[in-house]
């Protein structure tokens, strides 16, 4: 009963994964009970610093590693102990690894040919790929003349040729510069839109997942921290962890008085009282840590929430990013957007007070 | 819910099984031709010599006794077997020499290598390379044809009016020498050449920019990261040189005998199988004592080398 | 013009390495040079001439070992450039299984012992063999020859091998390659120049050995080498300065072959 419902919604199963290395109290753990579903035609994102443990998942799912214990599941059928070459999943490489010794057009056929495909269906299928990522022109080409970007298209057109059921991509953009990865970050949405191939994409830029992704999980220290869409991970982190590394954050204390509904009124040291979020399961009272995120907080004439004083002011083009010290003794930012071109006009060691937005604040587990 | 401990293991283990497999043909070779035949070589050193050749199958220490005893026939004592000992002694002694010359000389030799431009360092790999895939005896011959009495070299002093008489360099410990240097010099330059091209000269600009002298920065930078080039080759150096068997036999002639030739008259005219066998093993504990220190002085190195 | 500092200026460095080269090639180029002397000695010239060469060419005996030289080089280096490649396959990118230290170690033996010790320890293995079962052919040489070729062939296929990207048969395998496909379409294509290389070396090194020939063959079965060093331990003859010029050609060909192909996609 519970497995059909499963496979009808999930792409890919990773049940209680985990990777040990060595044993007993000395083994390093790269992975601790992962368990996460993907849905089918999902664009999802294993966001992590590195040594999270995000690749060592990923190599798992490709079939590159095996866990020490837990399953892998693909529409229902347990993939664990396949070998690579036998499961219909397909890898876009952090350095492209594509062959040296052959054209792109061969690089692209190759999944197809091993497959035992008929030389029309292979010829169709290439060249219906090269369009697809717009170097049809180039298909002769051998692949080391090329560059970076166009080499990661040749990558993304030879994984997606066979049709897999899922796609993998192990920080695809990372080597390329700002300008192009913006240009490839919009490419891969618009392919996986097309091509409604489940993606799973792994990154260490939290900005890249935010953007790209129907759901993110948060990954830290071989464990999976939060699976959510990227609203839900930003303004509702579940941990301390999460909230710094998404994003900047404040970090504020108070007591916490009622509490309903999702909401609760915090008293803050400086005697005025907030309205925050609180996830459930949070104690009824007591002392909690929230966060506020800079650009809802804004400097106020009159009493506000909180008094500090600025520390700096840092320009940024688009925002100025204004750093206070708290009379309480915190550090904290506010972001304001420069709207007009005069800038702000508060300076170091000012006195200012500051409001935060009603219900923006979320109380995280400390 | 099944625990895929066991699932990583048995892949690793039928993938190591597969490895051995394929290392399989080229072990065995090595067994049949390299290694068990030393064994029986070890065991041969225990046995008696037969009446024309070969072995008679029975225990006898003899033949390790005559490696570095002889027995006088009269009063049957024993005494130091001189002839032996000297053959011993020539044998390491150029052996050494030989070693150090050719890393006198082959030191700058590759240095020279390493420092060409890009382009022209892949010629002077060519360069290098040619003498080093000529047959050895031709080499020897060569060496033959210039240094013998009626050879190229005395015939020019002659005529130049430097020599009345060809000074006899043939049959000498110092042609051995000769022929031995300029055979095994490539064996040398190579491996250190190796190790100087992936020297980073920048380390020796860092040695300049601290006020160091050429011969300081030579001593103290890149003698020392070119080390694992130089122990690699004197190793590739001295363990063919301490048997060699061409250069004594072609420059020396029968009289100044290396152990190879020595080893050589025990299966031939010597008819003393056992004696051979005992003395190609003190050959290999000669070699493995020089590995040994090889061994110590690189306790940590990668197994990268030549 | 004065010149800058060179960091890699050594005093007496390159001087010594010019003579070195000069001194390498002088004996040899003599040797040349003297082959094609019409005069039987080195002492005197008289004049140009290709009469030794046809000497060795018509001597049955220059003919018959020639042939057998590269008959055996011809097996023993394919044998080994095979094996070889299959103990690198074996060896190298993964992680340290029980006993690749011994393989390692074992495949690499032969340079480790002085070349006397070998041949000494065949001629023993060899006439049992013989005496048991009456075989006295090439097969004995091939071998042998298989054998000591094996590390040369080794060290340079492992080390092409260990600069490959592993990326590359991983990505393969994503692709649904079975391993042998895998080996067959992306290993083997990236690999073959170093196998080329390797089985030259191979063929060079059994073209020129002497000391195991020596020892290991039986009467008239005489190589290149070994009827060259009988010939100069009975005395020299003009004969074998062209012998030796005909073997320098062939050495030059095979390095200069060996060094297109292994430049050839580095």
């Amino acid at each position: 009963m519970q497995n059909t419902t499963i496979s009808a919604h999930c792409a890919v199963d990773i049940r209680a994964v985990r990777k040990a290395y060595g044993v007993g109290e000395s083994a390093f753990v790269a992975l601790d009970e992962a368990t996460v579903s993907v849905r089918q035609n999902e664009f999802f994102t294993l966001l992590g610093p590195s040594g999270c443990g995000k690749t060592t998942l990923l190599r798992m799912i490709a079939g590159f590693d095996y866990p020490t214990s837990g399953e892998i599941l693909l529409n229902g059928a347990d993939i664990t102990s396949l070998p690579p070459f036998k499961r219909p999943v397909n890898t876009v490489f952090q350095n492209y690894a594509l062959f040296p010794h052959m054209t792109v057009a061969e690089n692209v056929a190759f999944g197809l040919e091993a497959l035992g495909k008929s030389r029309a269906e292979v010829k169709a299928r290439v060249a219906e790929m090269l369009r697809l990522v717009q170097l049809e022109h180039l298909a002769g080409r051998r692949t080391s003349q090329m560059s970076g970007g166009q080499q990661q298209r040749v990558a993304l057109a030879r994984a997606l040729a066979p049709q897999p059921k899922v796609l993998l991509l192990d920080e695809p953009l990372s080597a390329l510069d700002y300008k192009l990865r913006k240009e490839m970050q919009s490419e891969l949405k618009r392919l996986q839109y097309e091509t409604g191939i489940t993606f799973i994409f792994v990154t260490h830029d939290q900005e890249e997942a935010l953007t790209m992704s129907d759901r993110v999980a948060v990954m830290s220290a071989g464990r999976i921290l939060q699976i959510g869409t990227p609203r839900e991970i930003y303004n509702r982190p579940a941990d301390r962890f999460v909230a710094s590394f998404i994003g900047e954050t404040n970090f504020l204390t108070g007591m916490l008085q009622d509490h309903a509904n999702g909401k609760a009124k915090v008293a803050l040291k400086s005697g005025r009282s907030i309205v925050v979020n609180v996830a459930p399961g949070t104690p009824a009272s007591g002392e909690v840590t929230f966060i506020v995120r800079p650009e809802h907080a804004r400097l106020v004439d009159g009493p506000g929430d909180v008094r500090a004083s600025v520390d700096k002011v840092v320009y940024f083009g688009t925002d100025t990013h204004i750093h206070l010290r708290l009379d309480s003794g915190e550090a904290f930012m506010v972001r304001q957007q420069n709207g007009s071109i005069a800038g702000c006009s508060v300076e170091a060691g000012q006195a200012v007070a500051v409001a935060i937005t009603d219900g923006a604040a979320q109380v995280v587990k400390a | 819910m099944t625990s895929v401990n066991d699932l990583t293991t048995e892949i690793e283990a039928a993938d190591a099984r597969r490895r051995w497999l394929l290392a399989s043909p080229a072990l065995l070779t090595i067994f049949v031709a390299a290694i068990g035949p030393l064994f029986i070589v070890l065991a041969y050193s225990f046995l008696a010599p037969g009446d024309y050749g070969d072995v008679k199958w029975q225990f006898s220490l003899d033949a390790w006794m005559s490696v570095f005893f002889e027995r006088d026939i009269f009063d049957d004592t024993l005494s130091l077997a001189t002839a032996h000992i000297d053959i011993f002694w020539r044998s390491v002694k150029l052996a050494l020499i030989t070693t150090a010359l050719t890393l006198f000389f082959g030191f700058p030799t590759a240095y020279f290598m390493a420092t060409r431009s890009e382009r022209s360092r892949d010629l002077w790999q060519f360069l290098i390379t040619i003498p080093f895939w000529t047959n050895l005896l031709i080499r020897t011959l060569a060496i033959l044809q210039i240094i013998r009495n009626e050879g190229i070299l005395n015939t020019v002093l002659i005529k130049l009016g430097v020599i009345n008489e060809p000074i006899q360099i043939l049959f000498t410990d110092t042609a051995i020498l000769i022929g031995m240097v300029y055979v095994y010099l490539p064996l040398m330059v190579l491996p250190i050449y190796a190790s100087l091209e992936r020297l980073d000269f920048r380390l020796v600009e860092a040695g300049y920019d601290l006020y160091a002298t050429r011969w300081r920065v030579l001593r103290k930078i890149i003698l020392p990261l070119a080390k694992p080039g130089v122990i690699a080759g004197s190793i590739l150096v001295f363990i063919p040189a301490i048997g060699a068997f061409v250069s004594p036999s072609v420059l020396g002639g029968g009289k100044n005998m290396m152990f190879s030739n020595l080893i050589e008259l025990q299966f031939g005219q010597g008819r003393n199988w056992p004696l051979g066998s005992a003395l190609s093993i003190t050959v290999m504990i000669i070699v493995m004592a020089a590995l040994l220190i090889y061994v110590r002085n690189n306790a940590s190195k990668d197994e990268r080398h030549a | 013009m004065r010149k800058g500092f060179s960091v890699r200026y050594q005093p007496g460095f390159t001087a010594i390495a010019v003579a070195c080269f000069a001194l390498l090639y002088l004996p040899v180029i003599t040797l040349v040079v003297y082959a094609f002397n019409s005069a039987p000695s080195v002492a005197a010239w008289g004049g140009l001439s290709l009469h030794w060469f046809q000497v060795a060419l018509t001597n049955s005996d220059v003919i018959d070992a020639s042939i057998r030289s590269f008959q055996i080089a011809t097996v023993a280096a394919c044998l080994a450039t095979v094996f070889a490649t299959m103990a690198a396959l074996a060896t190298t990118r993964t992680r340290r299984y029980r006993g690749l230290g011994f393989i390692y170690a074992f495949i690499n033996q032969p340079l480790m012992v002085p070349e006397i010790v070998t041949a000494v320890a065949l001629l023993i293995i060899v006439a049992q063999v013989k005496a048991f079962a009456g075989y006295s052919g090439l097969g004995y040489l091939i071998v042998a020859h298989t054998a000591f070729c094996i590390p040369f062939a080794y060290l340079p296929i492992r080390a092409r091998l260990e600069n490959m990207d592993l990326c590359l048969e991983r990505a393969a395998a994503d692709l649904y390659a079975k391993p042998f496909y895998t080996f067959r379409r992306v290993t083997l294509p990236l690999l073959w120049p170093g196998i080329l290389g390797a089985f030259m070396l191979a063929f060079v090194l059994s073209l020129d050995d002497v000391v195991i020939t020596e020892f290991v063959k039986s009467g008239g079965q005489d190589t290149l080498p070994t009827y060259m060093l009988g010939q100069i331990r009975r005395g020299i003859t003009p004969e074998m300065n062209a012998i030796s010029t005909a073997f320098l050609l062939l050495s030059i060909v095979i390095v200069t072959l060996f060094f297109i192909v292994s430049r050839k996609r580095t």
